[in-house]
């Protein structure tokens, strides 16, 4: 068990819900809306279906033979002229990044958005070091400016209005604070940021595929704002999960057909870029990162989350992080993949999580890789109970649970004895916000005066009264 | 023996004793049908989408002049193609942070691609890969023959081992990183034009 505080995400989407009648609805109407654009994108390819099986596969081949396609990568990167370094943990790939840029006597960084990155916690461990880390992505600049993490992974700041980036903005790059118009709040990061690149002595990104065939390594952005790190400064330096790997250049195009239309709902991002060694003047590194991912394939019921291809579809479509947002879940990952990803790296801090879900399967539908999310969501219920990391209420409840349902006529005197038990609880207790967050904004069905049981035994058991078949 | 080597090997031993006891095949990738059509309305339409645009260019003339309608106070136009000189060779850049004063750059793409109505740009085709995108707005002059209709289709075009630097650019630079709302020039190009003027015959 570590010693990491436990998460509790309904006490934190608590906070969300009802911070004001603003921020839930927004954040559920636009990624609804995300959806909606994922979904038509999705309708328009005839072999969608079998795209998704195909990029399923092709993930599993390369997982299964992970080592040798990791090798492959390596040997044509470094034919290429790539520098690739191997860490084995977040401690590592951070240290592997510091030495690169004190090697180059670099003070000023500028960097793509980068879920690994995030993920060894890389950017407070570089400022403490007097290297100056600059986001380029708006969403994430957003957030760095704010002092939050990203709460989407393709959308960081979505969490936040207009009227939110105004105030960040005004406080941190001095804006007018009322004028909250997108184009010009984009356009005063532009104007901020250019500078930033001009003057940078290293660029950094992360990476979505990297493709052992020829050592190459495939960014997508929207904004091109990798494409400027990579280009302007001398130095790039990409850090690659291990888990990127796939086999072939054939392989990207089924790749890139899903991700954009699964993350945004567009066929592609705006650029998709290629790199393959360093550019002409430049120098490349890249880190290859395990940070547990190795150990998470060798665990049977969850190597399958390795497939990730970090699209969000299953944030954007999940009843629950939308209307919890990201920050709720107090993880680099947040939404449905983060439930099951945070705890292969904390079971404990994590253990709440498995449980801040309705096991709807929505996310195991719109999954770009067929990634079985909702039940490894069940499984990983199943560790945290076996472990004792059951929070106390829920751990009393299922203890009564497993009993009454071990015995059936315990189970009907309850079941008759919870109808009035309900009339006569007062609404302030049922409904707290404190007690039961979820009660918020839902109403209990009303309970009918005859259980099915009843109902079954008077009318079609084998017992049934006659008379009331009449 | 450096740390970074000791944990390649740690790496790839943990890998080698956790890998799942099925070893999975390759799926192969089947050859799709396609629609039958020309694909340059195509191509056009998705481009639009993105939020770029196409324009029939029927001489160098031509072209140089829709340049100048497009971008009527552009002071530094830097050119990697022959066909317009424009005020600056790209050829004559020797570092990228040259190209701050860009106000439209000018490139050729090798070809197309109908699905998303993206363009194929090499580090070849740039000469200096931050042309594509300090350049404050875009031209990229493609042949209309050089069209593919999907992906898969220019994947098999590509050389990636041949290339330091390619990029799929489907549009203008794009953001909707505040409340979700679509705008165009977040850090890349503000604007994206394509002109369909054919390679000149030897």
């Amino acid at each position: 068990m570590s010693n990491a505080k436990r998460v509790d995400p309904a006490a934190a989407a608590e906070l969300f819900i009802i911070r004001d009648q603003v921020h839930e609805p927004m954040h559920d109407r636009f990624l609804w809306a995300t959806m909606q654009r994922r979904d038509k994108e999705a309708a328009a390819i005839p072999e969608w279906e079998e795209l998704r099986e195909i990029a399923s596969k092709i993930k599993e081949h390369t997982l299964t033979h992970l080592d040798h396609y990791l090798e492959e990568f390596e040997a044509n990167a470094t034919k290429r002229g790539a520098h690739v370094h191997w860490a084995l943990d977040a401690a590592e790939h951070n240290d592997v990044v510091h030495s690169i840029l004190q090697d180059h006597g670099v003070k000023k960084l500028i960097k793509s958005k980068s879920m690994l990155q995030e993920e060894c916690g890389m950017t407070p461990y570089l400022e403490h070091r007097g290297i100056k880390v600059i986001e380029s992505d708006l969403g994430e600049r957003i957030q760095q400016l704010d002092g939050q993490p990203p709460s989407h992974i393709v959308f960081p700041a979505i969490h936040k209005t207009r009227q939110d980036v105004a105030q960040v903005f005004a406080r941190t790059i001095g804006t007018d604070p009322h004028n909250d118009d997108p184009h010009f709040l984009t356009e005063a990061m532009r104007n901020n940021a250019r500078p930033r690149f001009l003057v940078a002595g290293a660029g950094m990104t992360g990476c979505n595929f990297a493709t052992a065939e020829t050592g190459t390594f495939t960014v997508c952005t929207n904004e091109g704002n990798a494409d400027i790190g990579a280009s302007v400064p001398p130095l790039h330096i990409a850090s690659i999960g291990i888990e990127k790997l796939i086999p072939r250049v054939e392989d990207m195009g089924v790749f890139l057909r899903l991700l954009s239309r699964s993350a945004v709902g567009t066929p592609l991002t705006q650029y998709s870029s290629h790199f393959t060694g360093p550019r002409k003047g430049g120098e490349l590194h890249i880190v290859l990162v395990d940070n547990g991912r190795s150990r998470r394939l060798g665990m049977p019921d969850f190597w399958h989350s390795l497939k990730c291809i970090r699209c969000g579809a299953c944030m954007n479509t999940c009843p629950v992080y939308r209307r919890s947002g990201g920050l709720a879940y107090g993880a680099t990952y947040s939404g449905p993949i983060g439930v099951i990803l945070d705890p292969t790296f904390d079971e404990f801090k994590y253990s709440e999580l498995p449980f801040h879900s309705t096991l709807c399967g929505s996310c195991s539908e719109v999954c770009p890789v067929k990634i079985d999310i909702s039940d490894q969501i069940l499984k990983w219920r199943r560790v945290m109970a076996k472990k004792g990391y059951l929070p106390l209420a829920k751990r009393l409840s299922f203890a009564v649970a497993g009993h009454v349902f071990g015995h059936p006529e315990e189970y009907h005197v309850i079941e008759k004895a919870a109808e009035p038990a309900l009339d006569y609880a007062p609404h302030f207790l049922v409904y707290n916000r404190s007690l039961n967050p979820w009660a918020r904004d839902r109403e209990l069905p009303q309970l009918t005066k005859q259980t099915f049981r009843e109902w079954y035994l008077a009318n079609r058991s084998k017992h049934a009264n006659v008379q009331n078949q009449s | 023996m450096p740390t970074s080597k000791i944990s390649r090997e740690t790496i790839l031993s943990a890998i080698r004793n956790n890998l799942p006891q099925r070893q999975l095949e390759h799926p192969r990738i089947p050859g799709f049908q396609r629609p039958a059509g020309p694909l340059k309305p195509v191509f056009e339409q998705r481009l639009q989408e993105a939020g770029a645009a196409a324009h029939d260019v029927g001489s160098v003339a031509e072209a140089e002049a829709k340049l100048v309608a497009l971008h009527p106070g552009a002071k530094v136009i830097c050119s990697a193609v022959p066909e317009i000189a424009g005020t600056r060779r790209v050829e004559t850049v020797h570092d990228p942070h040259e190209l701050a004063d860009v106000d439209v750059g000018v490139v050729r793409a090798q070809f197309g691609v109908a699905e998303g109505g993206a363009v194929w740009l090499t580090q070849e085709d740039l000469v200096v890969d931050a042309l594509a995108f300090l350049s404050q707005h875009l031209i990229v002059l493609l042949d209309p023959s050089e069209i593919v209709p999907d992906m898969h289709a220019a994947y098999r075009r590509v050389r990636l081992n041949e290339t330091a630097y390619g990029c799929f650019m489907m549009g203008p630079s794009a953001t909707a990183d505040v409340e979700a709302t679509l705008v165009h020039g977040a850090q890349g190009a503000r604007s994206l034009n394509v002109f369909f003027l054919p390679l000149r015959s030897a």
